[in-house]
């Protein structure tokens, strides 16, 4: 019986956050902690000439200043995905020093590291660091990057790019396809760089205890297993067993805390140096400069069209910056998690991208909110609306006769793409006509064609994404160039007494794990949800783990638990045959007990867990104890999709855009928590609808970030968006034991091109076919004056 | 974030604040909400030795009617002026600019002469103390006097206030007919143009933020006017110092400066 | 500079030194760490609290600029175990995701409540300009604030 799942269930972690006793990592203070301050580059490229800290170290309240040459983490930060050029030689991969050595690659970069008693005389000394520099030509842009003779980000290589890499049908197949079709549409823009904001910015302490000989990292990131093993393994090369990184709560992470950042391993090497906990939190400057950012693609791309509309080819070519250094997924973000998504939900017989990843005198790029597939989405569902245009055709129409034919996995096969995928189930008809239904989409055609008698500019727009989650088999990414598996770990420990802890490696920072984990174990178990308890985010208690991202918790994490709980059902059982005297396969587990079938004989979880620990009357050869710890690797990627409708007003006058409405019905298979999956939709598609209208990073000819404080960069505020509305349809996933998808990218991949779609349809009979992202006021207007 | 080392001085009185100034001249700074100059010192852009708040010196804290004029101190909250019936009723131009400015929470701190000294050419009092022909009261060493706001922006971030000077009032006449028109900067919530346009007589005066490096009397539209919108068209002749960004560049600019312009005066 | 504050009731007095914020006072001081410090430059309102009854960013107010001043934070909210119908509000609204902005969202809005009992959605909206939040939409955040006045006006 389900009591909890499929509820939405208050969460349980909000009482501490409405209350103020959060734990994030800036709020811990360890007793002799010390802070730092970075000295970082101004220069985007520039030869570091002489660093000298004379005056620094004389200052008042300094512990110690480090730079590269005091041969801190030799190793640097690794990156975690390796994709080979596509003749074969192995992807270009710089170094990544925790300080720079000789030569600046990004402006930010650190140069030297200042430790102090207090965080004001950190920030004091740090500013007496006397720095020379060499100003060098930098490049921005990664179609620049390529040119010949642009500025070389690193001076071993005879060009800029990591590497090459294509996906699909043969490029000449495709090509000649295109010149046979009845209909091409053509698009060439840029998806601009975003930085993520987490509102939390990074935060780390690092305590080394000289009596065990052990680190301890406190760090505001989104999978500390994963930061365990890189910073032990690769950036310091120290013992994993002597470190324990933990990772309380977490301000939002959206992909920028997934990575390995190089103050994270530069502080656990200088506690030991010092002997002293040490921590730094980054200031919003630093965030902008630092955190790794998304998107960042340079798109040309063609799509063909038979009589029908029916879609017979697609070709991109891709420019995909990769920034001054590999970040941990970089190569992966532009490659397997984009290129693999070009089906989309149509049935498009020929595809082919491909793909140049150069280094960019920036910080890197990684996978932001979506990665890789809020990318390929805008893509589609852009050249899908312009063609609509260009063929005259009603825009869901033309989705209508592409989409692939529902199919459930189960009693139809999975649906094999072009690109390397097979969908695991999928009902995409279903999500767009609900999505037009709830729009009112034909009566608001005949509302826009009178507004526009009246000058008033309304448009709507529509996008239908598909999105590959669940991160992933471990085969499967490990022959995709990972070199990590992504499995997940679920640890359920039932305690003597028939309370239930669970330990996960995925991660909450706002996902309400502790709340929708719990629900489900309590209904499998039959248990309430007051008498489970969820732990994460402590390699010393959580057995091991590969975090959160790639909307990867529940299938991925959430099965592994399943695992264990099937586990300790099965052990149970046993326990419970012996006391009731009967045989396990006349026991039946309902309602938090076993009962002899067609008998009121039965036995109470709780008293076969008292048993299973005092277990004086226990069956023969059964060990004590009711513990199990599972692996859950999975077969398959998750593919939730859904159709996402904006509707806009123009202003004629100033091109400013208001969104007035947005409509999202998503499919994220089997629903835990229904309101939380909405919280998740909301979230994403407010930050996808940031990037359409208002966020931009942007970077000048020298390299200098001109957007790097909220007085520059726009976020999305209350006043810019209106209420999101949100229906679902649900088509299970076939494939792991709960049904579900995943929730957490999917309003983030949605929406983008659902608000650009709309814009340019306001637009469109002005003669408007195409306006560059982010549709700002100016861009907008310029486009009407053209 | 922090701000280098300073010294903080708390003023009781304005003579005590014009002394505290004459001590230490140019190392000095005035604050008073704060709110534009403890985010400069925290990015370590400004960095003064002396902080003279003179938050509290009493007196310059009210909203007063004074005849045909209405006085608000310069230490008035925008919050506080947002609430004031009397600028309501009389002075209603200001109310739209104020609660235009910022947010809830930085009204709540900023003040109006803080604002003005502070003449940061995107925020949106400058445009409105030009229009309404406010005067700016100010006191030294040498004295008190006002300064008619049509003197008072030299530049960017830059006024006729003397070094050894604080701004003590604004002296507003009362406006009946006026209004304050915002296109907002989609970061930061600063005006691109903010345009306050008021009723005088048959014409118009109209004061423009956000556009020029100084703000600045549309002289040219209230040339033209002869009351048609149209004279919106005037919005920037014989500008020098458009100003350009990635949300507006020169041409977008003084094409919003005319259609806010336009906007204002159809709100007359 | 010695100074001396009510925050939350109690009375506090401390020497501090100038250039620290109230955000910081209040964090590294007091221990009162449910005050976030967001951008620390008064963008994303994450650090608002109450000086004497208004709400303020208090990353930007140095901590001697508020000398003898009632503050009250987010710790300050509740009466007990009994948090403030804002607070509940945010809980049964599903408000708060990863809760980093949420104690600025709570006191911002006790602020719009307080001088709008009756605010409309638009006005809500207005209201949280200061405020950003990167999780939420910002959708669940003004629906707990219109049930959060509800139960305050009934």
């Amino acid at each position: 019986m389900e009591t909890y799942i499929g509820q939405s269930v208050k969460r349980r972690e909000d009482d501490r956050f409405l209350k103020g006793a959060g734990k994030y990592t800036d709020d811990i203070k360890l007793p002799g902690m010390t802070h730092s301050a970075f000295v970082r580059s101004p220069y985007a490229h520039a030869k570091i000439l002489s660093i000298d800290t004379t005056q620094a170290k004389a200052a008042e309240g300094v512990v110690a200043i480090y730079t590269a040459e005091d041969g801190c983490g030799a190793y640097g930060v690794p990156c975690g995905w390796q994709v080979d050029f596509k003749n074969g030689e192995t992807m270009r991969e710089p170094q990544h020093p925790l300080l720079a050595k000789d030569k600046i690659k990004h402006v930010g970069e650190a140069v030297a590291i200042v430790i102090a008693e207090t965080q004001e005389l950190a920030r004091d000394a740090a500013e007496l660091v006397e720095v020379k520099y060499e100003g060098l030509p930098a490049v921005t842009c990664p179609k620049k990057a390529m040119e010949p003779g642009a500025p070389k980000v690193h001076d071993d290589w005879g060009d800029n790019a990591s590497f090459d890499w294509c996906i699909g049908n043969d490029r000449a197949e495709v090509e000649a396809a295109l010149e046979q079709a009845h209909h091409v549409t053509e698009m060439t823009y840029k998806n601009h760089r975003v930085a993520p904001n987490a509102i939390e910015p990074r935060s780390y302490i690092a305590d080394y205890d000289v009596n065990g000989d052990k680190w301890t990292l406190y760090t505001s990131t989104q999978n500390p297993h994963l930061i365990r093993l890189l910073l032990c393994a690769f950036a310091l090369g120290i013992p994993e067993h002597k470190v324990r990184v933990v990772s309380y709560d977490v301000g939002g992470g959206f992909g920028s805390k997934i990575y390995h950042y190089t103050e994270e391993a530069l502080l656990t090497w200088v506690s030991k140096e010092i002997g002293r906990p040490v921590k730094w939190t980054s200031d919003r400057t630093e965030a902008f400069l630092t955190d790794a950012h998304g998107r960042d693609h340079i798109v040309h791309s063609k799509m063909g069209f038979d009589q029908d509309g029916k879609i017979v080819a697609h070709l991109t070519d891709e420019y995909c910056a990769m920034g001054a250094y590999l970040s941990t997924f970089a190569p992966a973000v532009p490659t397997y998690l984009h290129g693999t998504l070009f089906q989309g939900v149509y049935t498009t017989p020929l595809i082919h991208l491909n793909v140049v990843a150069p280094f960019t005198h920036t910080v890197a790029v990684d996978a932001y909110r979506g990665a890789g597939r809020p990318e390929a989405t805008y893509l589609l569902e852009r050249i899908i609306s312009k063609a609509a245009k260009e063929m005259d055709m009603d825009p869901a129409e033309l989705r209508f006769k592409n989409f692939i034919p529902p199919f459930d996995g189960v009693n139809e096969p999975g649906y094999q793409t072009q690109v390397a995928l097979q969908y695991d189930s999928g009902n995409y008809e279903a999500v767009l006509k609900r999505g037009l239904e709830m729009l009112g989409y034909e009566d608001f055609r005949k509302e826009q064609a009178e507004a526009r008698k009246n000058g008033k500019l309304l448009g709507v727009g529509i996008s239908t994404y598909i999105e590959g989650c669940g991160i992933a088999p471990s085969a499967v990414v490990g022959a995709l160039g990972a070199r990590a598996g992504l499995y997940e770990v679920g640890h359920v420990r039932v305690q003597p007494t028939g309370k239930v802890s669970v330990f996960t490696g995925a991660h909450s920072h706002g996902q309400g794990h502790e709340t929708v984990f719990a629900q489900f174990v309590a209904d499998k178990l039959g248990i309430a949800m007051d008498d489970v308890d969820i732990v994460h985010g402590d390699t010393d208690q959580v057995a091991f783990g590969m975090g959160t991202y790639g909307s990867r918790s529940l299938s991925v994490g959430g099965s592994a638990i399943i695992k264990s709980i099937d586990k300790i059902l099965e052990k149970g059982a046993k326990i419970a045959a012996h006391k009731l005297e009967a045989a396990e396969e006349d026991l039946d587990y309902a309602e938090g007990k076993w009962t002899v079938k067609g008998t009121d004989k039965s036995i109470s979880f709780g008293d076969v867990s008292l048993t299973a620990y005092v277990p004086h009357d226990y069956p023969e050869g059964l060990e004590p104890g009711l513990d199990f710890s599972s692996f859950y690797d999975p077969t398959n990627f998750t593919y939730p999709f859904g159709a996402h409708i904006a509707v806009v007003e123009v202003d004629s006058d100033t091109g400013k855009v208001n969104l007035q409405r947005f409509v999202a019905c998503d499919d994220v298979g089997n629903v835990m928590n229904p309101m939380i999956v909405d919280g998740q939709i909301h979230g994403g598609v407010v930050q996808g609808v940031g990037q359409a209208l208002l966020e931009e990073v942007v970077y000048d000819g020298e390299g200098q970030m001109t957007t790097g404080s909220y007085m520059d960069y726009a976020m999305p505020r209350a006043d810019d968006v209106p209420m999101i509305e949100t229906d679902r349809t649900t088509t299970p996933c076939p494939h792991n034991p709960l049904g579900v998808k995943g929730a957490g990218e999917a309003g983030t991949i949605g929406s983008t091109p659902a608000v650009v779609n709309a814009v340019v349809d306001a637009l469109s009979h002005l003669g408007v076919t195409d306006i560059q992202m982010p549709v700002t006021p100016q861009r907008v207007w310029r486009a009407m004056q053209n | 974030m922090i701000p280098a080392k300073f010294d903080y001085k708390r003023a009781s009185s304005v003579s005590e604040a014009i002394s505290l100034l004459g001590e230490h001249g140019s190392e000095a700074k005035v604050v008073s909400g704060g709110h534009s100059l403890v985010p400069a010192m925290k990015l370590r852009m400004s960095r003064p030795e002396v902080l003279i708040d003179i938050k509290r010196i009493p007196g310059l804290d009210t909203i007063t009617e004074e005849g045909d004029e209405i006085v608000i101190g310069a230490n008035c909250t925008h919050s506080q002026v947002m609430r004031s019936e009397v600028v309501q009723n009389h002075l209603n131009i200001v109310y739209q600019a104020v609660s235009k400015i910022g947010d809830v929470q930085i009204r709540n701190r900023g003040t109006i002469g803080g604002s003005l000294a502070h003449a940061d050419p995107s925020s949106d009092y400058p445009a409105v103390v030009l229009a309404c022909d406010a005067t700016i009261e100010v006191e030294g060493k040498e004295g008190k006097r006002s300064i008619p706001a049509t003197e008072f922006f030299l530049g960017l971030f830059w006024t006729a206030l003397a070094e050894e000077e604080i701004i003590t009032a604004i002296r507003f006449p009362k406006v009946a007919n006026g209004t304050y028109q915002k296109f907002f900067q989609s970061a930061s919530r600063f005006a691109v143009v903010g345009v306050a346009a008021v009723q005088d007589g048959d014409g118009v005066k109209v004061g423009i933020t956000g556009v020029a490096g100084t703000p600045y009397r549309a002289t040219a539209v209230e040339d033209a006017y002869s009351g048609s919108a149209d004279a919106a068209e005037h919005a920037v002749d014989g500008l020098e110092d458009l100003m350009s960004d990635h949300f507006a560049d020169e041409t977008y600019r003084a094409h919003l400066a005319k259609v806010m312009v336009k906007k204002a005066l159809d709100a007359l | 500079m010695q100074i001396s504050m009510t925050i939350n009731g109690k009375t506090y007095a401390h020497d501090v030194e100038p250039r620290i914020s109230l955000a910081q006072y209040l964090r590294e001081t007091l221990n009162l760490t449910g005050t976030h410090i967001g951008c620390d430059t008064s963008g994303c309102g994450s650090c608002t609290v109450h000086v004497d009854g208004a709400a303020a960013k208090a990353c930007t107010l140095l901590a001697v600029q508020v000398d003898g001043s009632e503050v009250t934070t987010i710790e300050g909210m509740a009466n007990g175990n009994e948090m403030h119908p804002i607070q509940a509000a945010f809980k049964e609204n599903h408000g708060l995701q990863c809760g980093f902005c949420t104690p600025g969202m709570v006191m911002t809005a006790a602020d719009i409540l307080k001088n709008n009992p009756n605010a409309s959605e638009e006005e809500i909206r207005h209201g949280l300009e200061g405020n950003f939040c990167r999780c939420t939409g910002y959708h669940n955040i003004v629906k707990s604030i219109q049930h959060a006045a509800e139960k305050m006006n009934a």
